[in-house]
């Protein structure tokens, strides 16, 4: 169990991490999610006592990082695949870690056959490639046979065959009872490994959820209307109780629409129809509607995520994103903007 | 806490594991010994032409270790390595997560490093001394001589010292270019050149390396007269060190790594 209370770290008058506070729970792939420069990195670097925060603290099963005796032991821990001197071998690169935490030599063969680096193990790790690299990483963090991983950003780079293999370890190890953290910024990769989910974004708490739960919130339904006679379907629509959000390009969004019963309604009203589609949001535009406004860096010249603009354009539940700690979830369902692809 | 033992074995695998320690300490020997071999054989065989003042001043024990100005920037650059290293790799992340006590880890490495130089140091000091008496024939110097056991076992501390005074000022700098650019130079320029100009070099001479290398002098030169004496020059560098030792853990314990 790792305890976050009120984690805030400031560079200067810059706040990367603002105020976290949050618990990741035994057992289960805990993702942790946020765009780049959201202070996932800098969060796991204070968790693993490496940065001071400027205010706030981490407890690992009640101890700071820095009272637990023989840490690896108790978490392992993949920051950054090259956080490793390339001028040692794979092998005593492990064993230099093996040894100041007394985890017996052997771990070292041991965990250099999973990750699959045997055949490499007196190669210096400078001419790894960032895979190997990777995989090196994650030998070191398994080396101690920890109760708690903490993988950054661990697919990273990776080819196909690497993202399988290491989700595949990653699953494995949850359904050991071991707790996996692990950031990204790919909500597709967490909604493949994670059963909880913490969404950060400029280094505030967006969403601390279960993944179940996210799906059933984001993951909505709406039927698309499109119609030469915007006016008039929208006096039908709103008489008959449904609530149609304009968006930007001049369709009808219905939320938990029934396309047969709209369609029916329409033709009863002798209304022409341009489109009539059933729509499905991904989790990935939930995501980033969801840290949209937190983006640190967006592409220069390139307009925002789709629906962004058009969302604010005098919708009047853009309002509600002004808060969205509060209702994150409920904001997105209810600011339809024309996202369905 | 974590256990000293486990973290020294540690560090020990870590130094020895690179290449760069190798080549640092033993381009330092060679460099030292070589180098002091050659200057003793010069002396050897112009000895006649030398005027009598000079030859009244002349010290055996001290030529030998000509070689150490140029074989201690060896020993700067593996000083600045242990440690820069490190941080030029962001391997320092993966020892801070092993071994979060960074006094401990501190403690280790410097204990290592040091430990490994000194016993690098006493065999190149007394393989240099012994390899330039033989070479300066009638003129050397025996190990029984008054003041030269102390000046040979001297070179060795000095050398022990410089590697120190580099790890705690690189863990200061953290960075390997930083740290090789700013002590190399430092130690192979600027205080040889500082301490031959007049006046500046009451100052000099109370510089690690200047104040460092009284202690290899037997015989004493009436032109370097300094307030010091061979040991109370060792001694301040040891208080340089000790203020390097103490900075490069003060910059470790409170920065991020």
């Amino acid at each position: 169990m790792i305890e976050l209370q009120g984690l805030t770290k400031r560079y200067g008058d810059k706040t990367a991490v603002d105020n976290l506070t949050f618990t990741v729970r035994p057992g289960v792939v805990t993702g942790f999610l946020g765009p780049n420069g959201a202070g996932k990195s800098t969060t796991m670097r204070m968790m693993l006592g490496l940065d001071n925060p400027t205010a706030g603290n981490v407890r690992i099963d009640g101890k700071h990082y820095a009272q637990l005796s023989e840490p690896l032991k108790y978490i392992g821990a993949l920051l950054d695949a090259k956080a490793i001197h390339g001028g040692r071998t794979a092998y005593n690169h492990l064993l230099c870690l093996a040894q100041s935490n007394r985890i017996p030599r052997h771990r070292v063969d041991e965990v250099l056959d999973t990750v699959g680096l045997t055949a490499v193990a007196k190669k210096r790790s400078k001419g790894f490639s960032l895979g190997m690299g990777q995989r090196l990483g994650i030998a070191g963090a398994l080396l101690g046979d920890p109760e708690i991983l903490m993988f950054d950003e661990p697919v990273n780079g990776l080819d196909p065959e690497g993202i399988h293999w290491i989700r595949n370890l990653m699953k494995g190890l949850a359904a050991q009872g071991r707790t996996v953290f692990v950031s990204s910024h790919l909500m597709s990769e967490m909604a493949l490994t994670a059963e909880h989910l913490i969404v950060i974004g400029r280094g505030r708490l967006m969403a601390d959820t279960s993944m179940a739960e996210f799906i059933e919130k984001n993951s909505r339904s709406y039927v698309r209307i499109r119609t030469p006679q915007p006016e008039r379907l929208k006096d039908v629509l709103t008489a008959a109780g449904f609530t149609p959000v304009t968006t930007s390009d001049g369709t009808f969004e219905i939320q938990d629409g029934d396309a047969a019963q709209l369609g029916e309604l329409a033709a009863q009203h002798q209304l022409v129809l341009h489109e009539l589609s059933p729509q499905r949001a991904s989790l990935e535009e939930a995501f980033m509607q969801l840290t949209a406004e937190s983006v640190e860096y967006h592409a220069g010249g390139v307009a925002p995520p789709p629906g962004i603009d058009g969302g604010a354009a005098g919708m009047p539940q853009a309002a509600g994103q002004q808060a969205p700690q509060q209702q994150w979830g409920a904001q997105w369902r209810d600011s339809g903007t024309g996202k369905g692809k | 806490m974590a256990s000293p033992s486990a973290v020294l074995q540690s560090e020990w695998t870590k130094i020895k594991s690179v290449r760069s320690t190798i080549w640092t300490l033993a381009l330092a020997f060679i460099v030292t010994v070589a180098l002091g071999a050659v200057i003793c054989l010069v002396f050897n065989n112009t000895y006649s032409d030398m005027s009598d003042s000079d030859k009244a001043t002349f010290d055996p024990t001290n030529t030998a270790f000509f070689g150490m100005s140029l074989g201690q920037l060896a020993l700067i650059v593996f000083g600045v390595l242990v440690i820069s290293s490190e941080y030029s790799t962001g391997m320092i992340r993966t020892s801070l997560a092993a071994v979060p006590q960074r006094g401990m880890f501190y403690f280790c490495k410097v204990a290592v490093a040091g430990l490994l130089a000194l016993v690098v140091g006493m065999a190149t000091s007394f393989i240099t001394f012994f390899l330039g008496q033989s070479l300066l024939g009638s003129h050397k110097a025996s190990i029984g001589d008054p003041g030269v056991l102390r000046a040979v076992f001297g070179a060795g501390l000095y050398m022990a010292l410089m590697v120190l005074l580099c790890v705690g000022a690189a863990s200061m700098l953290r960075s390997p270019m930083l740290g090789l650019g700013i002590l190399m130079p430092f130690f192979f320029l600027v205080s040889p050149i500082l301490s031959a100009v007049p006046k500046v070099k009451s100052v000099a001479k109370y510089f690690p390396d200047q104040a460092g290398q009284k202690i290899m002098q037997v015989v004493n030169d009436p032109d370097s007269h300094t307030s010091y004496g061979p040991w109370g020059g060792i001694a301040i560098m040891a208080v340089w060190v000790v203020v390097a030792l103490i900075g490069g853990y003060a910059v470790l314990a409170k920065r991020d790594a």
